[in-house]
C-alpha cells in the first residue's frame, strides 16, 4: 500500500510543474533567480551579495550552490556580507536559504555579516536550533543476506507460534463460552451475525446465480457434442453443491465479512480500544474475536446451502430459457445427481471457510500496527491469507475426499 | 488596524440541530486570537466553518473583505491557499516521513526547486526542533512530536492566516510551553495572522491577543476581549467561572 502511495507522490511531484507555471503566471513578470543574485568582488577579500527582486516561495529563488561556485573560485574569500534592494521581497524560503548559506560560510571559515539584511530577517535566523544539525538515527540498518534469511525464517517461526497462540485463546475463550463463564455479549453476537448472514445475501445471490448460469453455459458447450445436454444438470449440480456454491461463498465473505473484521479491529487496536479492554481484565478472544468466529461458524453453512441453491437456479434458468431444456427432465437429474454426501461435503466446506475466514480477519485486525497504513496492510493481509488458504483447504479436503472415496 | 478575518451572523448546525448561533466576531493582522469554551460547546464545529471544511447554515466568513463562502470553488481553493491548519492530532500523512510531509504542500503551491524544497522542509522542520527527525515516519513519534511535525507542515508556505485546533490538548507542560512560545514566534517574526480554539487556560493566558468565550448553554459568544481584561472586569459570572477554573465567583454553576 506505501509503495503505491509512494508512486503517487512521486508521479504528482512530475506534473505539479505544469500546475506551478500556471499559478505563477503573474511572477514571471518578475526577474530571474540569477539577476535576482549578483557578486560584487570589489572589496578585498571580500564578498557582497547585492539581492534584489522577490525571493519568496511562489517566485523561485537562486541556488546555494551558486554562491558556493562562486566561493570556489575565490579561495582568498574572508567574508560575506549582503546589500538589498527597495524592491526586495522575502519570505522564509529567503531564510532557508540563509540558514543553507551559513553553513557553508561555516564549513569554509568565512565570516557571514548579516547586517544588510532587514532587521526581521535577523530576528529569524537565530530561531533555528541547533538540534536540526544533528541527525537522529531511525535504527534502520541492512542486514547482510545471511543474517536476512535468518531474520526471515525466525519470522516464520515467530508467526506460526503467534497463530497457534491466538488460535488457543480462541479455543480457551470457546470453553469459557460453554461453561458459560465468557465475557460475550449477546447484542453484540446477533449484530455480526445479520451483518455476516443476512446482508450477504444480496452479494451471495447475485455471484453464484452467475457462476450457475457459466456451469451451464460451458458444460452445454462440450455435452451438445454428443447429445447430452440435459447432463448439464448433473454438472451443475454436483460442481455447485459439492465445492462450488462453498468456494464462492468463501472468497466473497472473505473480500466482504474478512476485510471488515480486520479493519474493524484494527482501528480498536490503533485507538487504544483493545488496551483498554485488557487492564479491564476483560479478554478480547471472548469479547470481541470470539462472536465474530461463532457468527461466521453458523453463517457460512447456511449461506453455502443458499449459494448452492441459488447456483442451481441460475443453471436451471439457461438450461431450459437458452438451451431448451425440459425443466421436469432437468429437476429430475438434479435431484438424482445431487447426492446427500455432495450436501454435506459443502457444508463441511462452508463451516472450514467460516473459520478461517474469522481467524484471519480477526488475527490481522487484532496484530495490526497502530497507524492508518497498519489498518490498511491488516486488511489487506486478511482477505489474502483467508482466500489463499480457503484454496489450499479445498485442495486438502478434495484429496482426501479422493482417498476415502466420497 | 484592519480586521483581516470578519465572522458576520454566523450560525452553526448539523442538519437540524444548531451548534452556535449569531457569532460575531473580527480578528486584526498580526493578532492571536482565542476561541474558548468548554468541551463540546462548538469551537472545533466554528473552526470548521471557517477553514472551509464544513459550511455554516447561515452568515459570513470574510478573509480581506472576501465572503469565503459566497465564492466560487476556484476562488475559496485560493483563499485555502494562504491558510495553514494545525488539528488536535497533528493529521500527518502516515505513509510518508516528516520531510516529506512537510514537502508535499511546498511541491504543489511553490517554484522552488527539488533542492531547495528539501531545505525548505528541512528548516521548517528545524524551526520546530524536529531538524534531525526528517526520515523519521509518524507512526515513530510521540504525541507532542507529531503536533511539532504538523505545525511544521501547516507553515510550510509561510501561511497569512494560521490555525490552531487544541494546540497544547495532551501535551506535557514543557511541550506546550514551547508551542506557545512557537505560536508568539510565528506571529512576531513571519506576521501571521492566528486563531487558536482551545480551552488551556495557560496558553489562553500566554498568548492571546483577544478573544471569544463560547457557550454550550445559550449557543452562542458570552464574552468578547483580551483574556486578561476579561478576567479582570467581566461581571459574568460564566466568564469568570471558565477563566478561574471555577475557583471564584461562578463556580458550581
Amino acid at each position: 500500500m506505501d509503495r503505491y502511495i509512494r508512486s503517487l507522490f512521486y508521479l504528482q511531484n512530475n506534473f505539479t510543474f505544469i500546475y506551478k507555471a500556471f499559478r505563477s503566471k503573474i511572477t514571471l513578470m518578475d526577474k530571474t533567480p540569477s539577476e535576482k543574485l549578483i557578486f560584487d568582488y570589489s572589496k578585498p577579500k571580500a564578498l557582497q551579495l547585492k539581492i534584489s527582486g522577490d525571493w519568496q516561495l511562489s517566485a523561485g529563488l537562486p541556488l546555494v550552490s551558486e554562491v558556493l561556485t562562486q566561493l570556489d573560485s575565490h579561495k582568498d574569500i574572508a567574508e560575506l556580507s549582503f546589500v538589498v534592494s527597495r524592491d526586495f521581497k522575502w519570505d522564509s524560503a529567503f531564510i532557508s536559504f540563509l540558514f543553507k548559506l551559513s553553513r557553508v560560510c561555516k564549513e569554509k571559515n568565512i565570516l557571514l555579516d548579516a547586517q544588510g539584511l532587514p532587521e526581521k530577517v535577523e530576528k529569524l535566523l537565530p530561531l533555528i536550533p541547533a538540534q536540526s544539525e544533528k541527525i537522529i538515527s531511525r535504527k534502520v540498518s541492512e542486514e547482510p543476506l545471511l543474517e536476512s534469511i535468518g531474520s526471515r525464517v525466525i519470522g516464520v517461526k515467530d508467526a506460526a507460534f503467534s497463530v497457534l497462540n491466538f488460535l488457543g485463546d480462541i479455543v480457551l475463550a470457546f470453553k469459557r463460552f460453554v461453561c458459560g463463564r465468557a465475557f460475550f455479549r449477546k447484542d453484540d453476537f446477533f449484530v455480526i451475525l445479520q451483518r455476516c448472514g443476512v446482508d450477504a445475501l444480496g452479494l451471495v445471490s447475485l455471484i453464484t446465480v452467475l457462476v450457475g448460469m457459466i456451469l451451464a453455459f460451458i458444460g452445454a458447450i462440450q455435452l451438445k457434442m454428443f447429445g447430452a445436454q440435459i447432463y448439464i444438470a448433473d454438472i451443475v449440480g454436483i460442481a455447485m453443491v459439492r465445492v462450488m456454491g462453498a468456494v464462492m461463498t468463501g472468497v466473497l465473505m472473505s473480500g466482504r465479512t474478512g476485510a471488515s473484521f480486520a479493519a474493524e479491529l484494527g482501528i480498536m487496536q490503533s485507538n487504544e480500544e483493545i488496551d483498554a479492554l485488557k487492564t479491564l481484565g476483560v479478554s478480547p478472544a471472548e469479547f470481541l474475536v470470539l462472536p465474530r468466529v461463532l457468527a461466521l461458524v453458523i453463517m457460512m453453512p447456511l449461506l453455502t446451502i443458499y449459494a448452492d441453491l441459488m447456483g442451481i437456479i441460475g443453471g436451471f434458468a439457461i438450461s431450459i430459457g437458452v438451451l431448451g431444456l425440459n425443466p421436469i427432465e432437468y429437476f429430475n437429474h438434479t435431484v438424482t445427481a445431487v447426492k446427500v454426501s455432495n450436501l454435506w461435503l459443502g457444508l463441511i466446506h462452508g463451516f472450514v471457510f467460516g473459520i478461517i475466514i474469522a481467524v484471519s480477519g480477526c488475527y490481522r485486525g487484532m496484530r495490526c500496527e497502530r497507524s492508518s497504513a497498519g489498518v490498511g496492510e491488516a486488511t489487506t493481509s486478511a482477505v489474502v491469507t483467508a482466500i489463499t488458504s480457503i484454496v489450499i483447504a479445498t485442495a486438502i479436503i478434495t484429496f482426501v475426499c479422493q482417498i476415502i472415496g466420497v | 488596524m484592519d480586521a483581516v478575518i470578519e465572522v458576520k451572523d454566523l450560525d452553526l448546525a448539523y442538519d437540524d440541530f444548531v451548534v452556535m448561533n449569531g457569532i460575531n466576531f473580527s480578528v486584526k493582522k498580526g493578532e492571536i486570537f482565542i476561541v474558548m469554551g468548554g468541551s463540546g460547546c462548538g469551537k472545533s464545529t466554528l473552526l470548521k466553518a471557517m477553514i472551509g471544511l464544513n459550511p455554516p447554515h447561515k452568515g459570513k466568513v470574510l478573509y480581506n473583505g472576501l465572503s469565503f463562502w459566497d465564492e466560487d470553488e476556484r476562488s475559496r481553493q485560493d483563499i485555502m491557499c494562504r491558510f495553514g491548519v494545525l488539528y488536535q492530532g497533528g493529521a500527518l500523512w502516515s505513509s510518508l516521513t516528516l520531510r516529506e510531509n512537510v514537502a508535499l504542500p511546498l511541491q504543489l503551491y511553490s517554484n522552488l526547486s527539488a533542492s531547495q524544497i528539501q531545505d525548505m522542509a528541512a528548516f521548517k522542520l528545524g524551526l520546530v526542533g524536529l531538524g534531525g527527525y526528517a526520515d523519521f515516519y509518524p507512526a515513530e513519534l510521540s504525541g507532542g512530536m507529531k503536533k511539532r511535525a504538523g505545525l511544521a507542515r501547516a507553515i510550510a508556505l509561510d501561511p497569512e492566516f494560521i490555525f490552531f485546533d487544541e494546540p497544547s490538548a495532551g501535551l506535557d507542560p514543557l511541550s506546550a510551553k514551547m508551542l506557545d512560545d512557537l505560536i508568539l514566534d510565528l506571529r512576531d517574526n513571519l506576521g501571521a495572522t492566528i486563531v487558536v480554539v482551545t480551552h488551556e487556560l495557560a496558553s489562553i493566558f500566554a498568548v492571546g491577543d483577544n478573544a471569544i468565550l463560547l457557550d454550550a448553554d445559550t449557543k452562542t459568544v458570552i464574552a468578547q476581549g483580551a483574556p486578561k481584561d476579561l478576567l479582570a472586569n467581566s461581571k459574568d459570572p460564566r466568564v469568570i467561572s471558565f477563566l478561574t477554573r471555577g475557583e471564584k465567583q461562578g463556580a458550581g454553576r
